[in-house]
């Protein structure tokens, strides 16, 4: 049997639906962000628990230059999605660059720091409660940031060989959706951990 | 012209080997044969753990039974438990929502039809972990093996120290896997809903069904990642030799409880606003009456949605939590009542002045109203804490949820199957077995989960693999297991009914049931395409505006 | 709150209570149906749930009552007729008046619910404990209760003591519920709803008995293997009983030269790593304290009745009455379980 079309209007409607990757990336990072929260409430919980072992206030310092880093990676990766929308492919390719360094260099502090707290202060995941703690959510920020470096990563190898153009901003702009929204995590992580916690 | 997907499958494939036709279904990232894929899982794994509810049932016939140790009772409830909620419902009920979704909204298939492939072998690759954990897990004191910590794994028990070996991995493992797939088919859901409906759909103008699945699967994605999370951290406490939920570095085993159920909740509601779908495009249908309150039904199930965000530590009135916290969430969970009741009323009143029609996903129905009323009714008691102080961990509240679980959501997903059967395989089910499968079940179901709630009335908590004679529990706790009986003949009815019917049931046009919503325009099964026109629609019921064109819909919306 | 606030407060309750004619009917028929019938409550708590309970069970029946008709006349009335011309039926689409109806009764049903259970709460958890109410430490293991009342220096295990409360001089027993492992939970239904024993997390709840007898009941949160054997025993005492069982619990044992074979035996072997026996050298804190061990009528926290049979399997291979609890066959000879027994069977 074949199907029967169903009812067609006389007036022409315009019919503009969402874009799905955008929908979709805006549900993934809700989702992310309720994972993200959980591990929040369990640092804030925590805050002061700790039976033994360093504390937030002995050893942590705020990282302020890698988290300018990081914050203005936001920023360039912003005006690359605008040079792409201008087709202007150059000046693509250098802000995109610039994203993957500055994200590259808040990683490298992170883990400059977490060298110092296991080898200097004696602060592991195993320490005590604030170690535990500190660690996972730092450590699924940092985890995040990597996914997003490596997809960055990608497509700037895709836009040296040529294959990015004008047409594909809509697509880059939902990974650096996804970037803006690690960036506003760390804003989130950084308050809770380097402000709150001290 | 043969322009049914099986029909034209059958004529080009007939002659490739079978080893092609499974490679086109593993490879398929077709939303009606994953749907397919995904309910046909889960009804392998409802049969798996039917068993394992039989088998704690026949341990419990008498007090001191010796049918099986308390090693393997506890593995018993455990898996029970985690199958039948993570591989028995949700992959049934994604199912339908794969299969209908696209067709429902008038479109080719979901908005990311890859990651609808890689979302359900997720799921799938889940339950084969969980599983494997029968013969891979082994640890200290054969203490590996199948996780034995109840499926919401209370810690400290689920610590390297209580949990020796790996089972309790496996079941960490198994539902982080699964749990990526679920949100992944909510977000699914949500781009298709949002972003691939025909032209003149607004969401005013969309059936209930996507309604109620775009409702569940944002509940998906805020109620599944809370769960992941905690099990990331039960990972770090098992694995890295983290301290989260460890009450001797001064962690909590609290915390863990308040992580789990603010997923267990409003999982329990990802769970039956499909059931509230299934029941809301059926009830209409063999009513012969649009849905009573279409806009009041969204309303309520929107706020049904938000207010379960807030009841969770209704599961744990008896943690001791203080009298201003426990007051708090007994205020919430009466407040969910209230939308809840108010989509009953309206079924009742779709009911009321129509004509039903009493086929088998009718009757289904029905059987769903009666026993969501009580369900919900038990769910009330429960909901005056002091009397959770007495219930909560008894066979009281294992009947309640049983009630919703069993009575309501598994009785409107059978409703499901009769009702879509014919239009996902093109034939018509056998009318006279699907009536007994009815009766059988309502026999069965009745027998245990009625007498259920009174065990608990006498003190009978739950988990228990034995029980002292003399409690008064003996004789009831034989009526449930003999319910068990019944209920399982009317499943074994249910399955041969869908394989006779596939192979030799009358074949059906594209609309048998008379119904109004967009699956119903194409053939049966529709084509890999789904409709050779996109439809455009002016109304809720499109179907109705084309056969009765002097009485739309659209002049009284 | 005062002495006096707190008879009064109990005095009001049994009047409440006396006048709700199933309770005292209740009592005996529910007790002859189980001895743990939540409907058959013997202590203040108990009461107040139930109280609640019968109101909360009239107003959800009544709404059952009223659905339920309702759907049944649906289907009964509106069922399609075998002559039916095949015409649709009038379509209604909704009912503003309709929804606000049945929006604003369950609204106000649900306030009346809530304002009668906030105030049940606020009654158990909000009481305040007298000055001659007696204290006890409860402390879940896997898969036995350790019992301490600090106040009378009293150590004991799986069967726990308190004194029947007389209603004009209530004293009531206040339990704190502590935990050496994992999630355990003190469920007494004819004395009070249950509450967790959960580590590094204490509790605390109360009883206030006031009729003498032993009530049953058994752990009700999931703690492992054994759960389902870890049961309650509670001897509800007259004020005379109960400080004579106070008396005898304090006292040493005195040691006989009968038995010493076998205290030496249980002082050389792993006995004493676990267990505790006052005035001798074993101080193990992980299995129940021995001292009056015979002073309890059951073992294995009231599964095994307290006989030199029962005491001798248990010890010889504890697996074959509770499979899986935390007591390891020690492997003795018969000859020495013979002895062991004997001496344990000296401990009143």
């Amino acid at each position: 049997m074949n199907a029967q079309p169903a009812v067609v209007s006389d007036a022409n409607i315009t019919w503009e639906l969402p874009s799905r990757g955008r929908v979709g990336m805006y549900c993934l990072i809700s989702a992310e962000s309720a994972i993200f929260t959980i591990f929040v409430v369990a640092y804030l919980f925590y805050l002061g628990k700790s039976l033994t072992g360093p504390t937030p206030r002995d050893v942590l310092h705020a990282p302020i230059f890698f988290t300018i880093c990081l914050l203005s990676s936001s920023l360039t990766i912003h005006l690359a999605v605008k040079s792409l929308k201008g087709a202007k492919a150059g000046g693509f390719a250098l802000w995109w660059l610039f994203t993957l360094a500055l994200g590259a260099t808040f990683l490298a502090g992170t883990a400059r720091e977490w060298h110092h707290l296991i080898y200097d202060e004696g602060l592991t995941i195993q320490t005590n409660l604030f170690g535990t703690t500190y660690y996972s959510l730092v450590g699924l920020h940092a985890f995040h940031v990597t996914v997003g470096l490596l997809a960055i990563t990608t497509v700037l190898l895709f836009a040296l060989l040529g294959y990015v153009r004008q047409e594909h901003a809509e697509r880059v702009d939902v990974l650096a959706l996804y970037w803006h929204f690690v960036d506003a995590v760390w804003v989130v992580v950084f308050a809770v951990v380097y402000v709150i916690g001290r | 012209m043969a322009t049914d997907a099986i029909s034209t499958f059958r004529a080009d494939t007939a002659s490739l080997p079978l080893v092609a036709k499974l490679h086109d279904w593993v490879t398929t990232v077709d939303h009606k044969r994953l749907g397919i894929l995904y309910i046909i899982y889960a009804l392998v794994f409802l049969i798996i753990g039917g068993i394992e509810a039989a088998i704690m049932r026949v341990q419990l016939i008498r007090p001191h039974n010796n049918f099986v140790s308390p090693e393997v009772f506890n593995r018993m409830f455990t898996m029970h438990g985690t199958t039948m909620i993570f591989f028995v419902v949700m992959p049934m009920l994604f199912g339908f929502a794969n299969y209908l979704i696209p067709l429902v909204i008038g479109a080719r298939d979901m908005a990311f039809p890859r990651l609808n492939a890689f979302s359900f072998w997720l799921t799938a690759f889940g339950g084969i972990l969980l599983y494997f954990s029968f013969v891979g897990a082994n640890g200290l004191y054969g203490d590996g093996t199948a996780p034995d910590v109840g499926w919401f794994a209370y810690a400290p028990l689920t610590s390297r120290t209580f949990s020796l070996g790996h089972s309790t991995d496996f079941w960490t493992l198994s539902l982080l896997v699964s749990g990526f797939g679920s949100i992944g088919a909510a977000v699914n859901i949500i781009a298709t809903i949002f972003c691939m409906r025909c032209p003149g759909m607004t969401l005013a103008k969309m059936p209930l069904l996507a309604w109620l699945y775009l409702v569940m699967a944002v509940l998906v994605i805020l109620a599944v990642s809370p769960l992941s999370a905690a099990q990331i951290m039960l990972a770090v406490d098992r694995y890295l030799g983290g301290h989260f939920f460890d009450t001797q570095a001064g962690g909590s085993a609290v915390i863990w409880m308040h992580f789990f159920w603010i997923f267990g909740h409003p999982e329990v509601y990802v769970l039956v606003i499909p059931a509230f779908a299934f029941v809301s495009e059926i009830v209409p249908v063999f009513s012969r009456k649009a849905i009573f309150g279409y806009p009041v039904m969204v309303a309520a199930t929107v706020c049904i949605a938000f207010i379960s965000m807030s009841v969770w530590a209704h599961h744990m009135f008896t943690v001791g939590m203080n009298a201003n916290a426990n007051t708090f969430f007994v205020l919430s969970t009466m407040a969910i009542a209230v939308p809840t009741g108010i989509k009953i009323f309206n079924w009742v009143a779709t009911m009321w002045g129509g004509k039903i029609h009493f086929k088998t996903p009718m009757l289904f129905c029905i059987g769903f109203l009666f026993q969501f009323l009580i369900a919900g009714l038990t769910g009330i008691m429960l909901s005056a804490a002091p009397f959770t102080w007495h219930l909560g961990n008894s066979y009281f509240v294992v009947a309640h949820f049983h009630y919703v679980i069993v009575g309501a959501i598994l009785f409107a997903t059978f409703g499901a199957f009769y009702y879509w059967f014919p239009k996902m395989s093109g034939k018509m089910y056998n009318e006279s077995l699907g009536k007994l499968h009815f009766w059988l079940f309502v026999i069965g179901f009745h027998l245990t989960f009625d007498f259920m709630h009174i065990p608990g009335l006498l003190g009978m908590p739950r988990r228990i693999y034995t029980y002292e004679p003399g409690r008064g529990w003996d004789t009831l706790n034989l009526i449930v297991t003999i319910g068990v009986f019944f209920q399982a003949a009317g499943i074994l009815v249910f399955v041969a009914n869908l394989l006779w019917s596939y192979f030799h049931g009358e074949p059906v046009g594209s609309d048998p049931w008379d119904a109004w919503t967009l699956e119903w325009s194409t053939s049966s099964p529709p084509p890999a395409y789904n409709f050779a026109i996109i439809p455009e629609v002016r109304s809720r019921r499109p179907l109705w505006d084309l056969k009765h064109p002097e009485d739309p819909d659209w002049k009284y919306e | 709150m005062s002495t006096q606030m707190w008879r009064l407060r109990s005095a009001v309750e049994v009047v409440v209570l006396l006048c709700v004619p199933e309770t005292a009917l209740a009592d005996s028929a529910g007790r002859s149906l189980s001895p743990t019938n939540i409907f058959a409550p013997a202590s203040t708590p108990a009461h107040s749930i139930i109280g609640l309970s019968f109101f909360v069970l009239a107003v959800t029946g009544a709404i059952f009552a009223i659905v339920f008709s309702l759907l049944v006349y649906c289907v009964v009335r509106f069922g399609r007729r075998v002559d039916d011309d095949g015409r649709e039926p009038p379509q209604v689409y909704g009912s503003n008046q309709v929804e606000l109806a049945w929006t604003v009764i369950p609204v106000l049903i649900v306030v009346v619910l809530f304002l009668a259970t906030a105030r049940v709460i606020a009654s158990i958890q909000k009481a305040a404990q007298p000055r001659n109410a007696i204290q006890v430490i409860a402390i879940g293991h896997q898969f036995w209760w350790e019992y301490r009342y600090p106040g009378l220096k009293v150590v004991t295990a799986n069967e726990l003591h308190v004194p029947a409360s007389d209603p004009a001089h209530p004293t009531p027993t206040f339990i704190t519920l502590l935990s050496a492992d994992t999630d355990h939970s003190f469920w007494v239904p004819r004395l009070g709803g249950k509450t967790d024993l959960i580590p590094n997390h204490p509790n605390s709840m109360w009883i206030d008995p006031q009729v003498t007898g032993l009530y049953l009941g058994q752990c009700a949160q999931y703690c492992g293997t054994q759960h389902a054997k870890m049961l309650l025993r509670v001897y509800v005492q007259s004020r005379q009983e109960f400080d004579r069982w106070v008396e005898e619990q304090s006292r040493a044992p005195h040691s006989s030269t009968a038995v010493s074979e076998g205290q030496r035996i249980f002082e050389t072997t792993a006995c004493i790593n676990c267990h505790a026996v006052n005035g001798t050298v074993a101080d193990g804190r992980f299995g129940p304290d021995l001292t009056h061990l015979m002073s309890r009528e059951t073992i294995a926290s009231g599964i095994a009745p307290n006989t030199p049979e029962n005491l001798r399997l248990w010890i010889q291979n504890p697996d074959s009455i509770k499979p899986g609890s935390k007591m390891p066959a020690m492997g003795l000879s018969d000859h020495q379980l013979d002895a062991v027994t004997a001496y344990l069977g000296t401990l009143h």
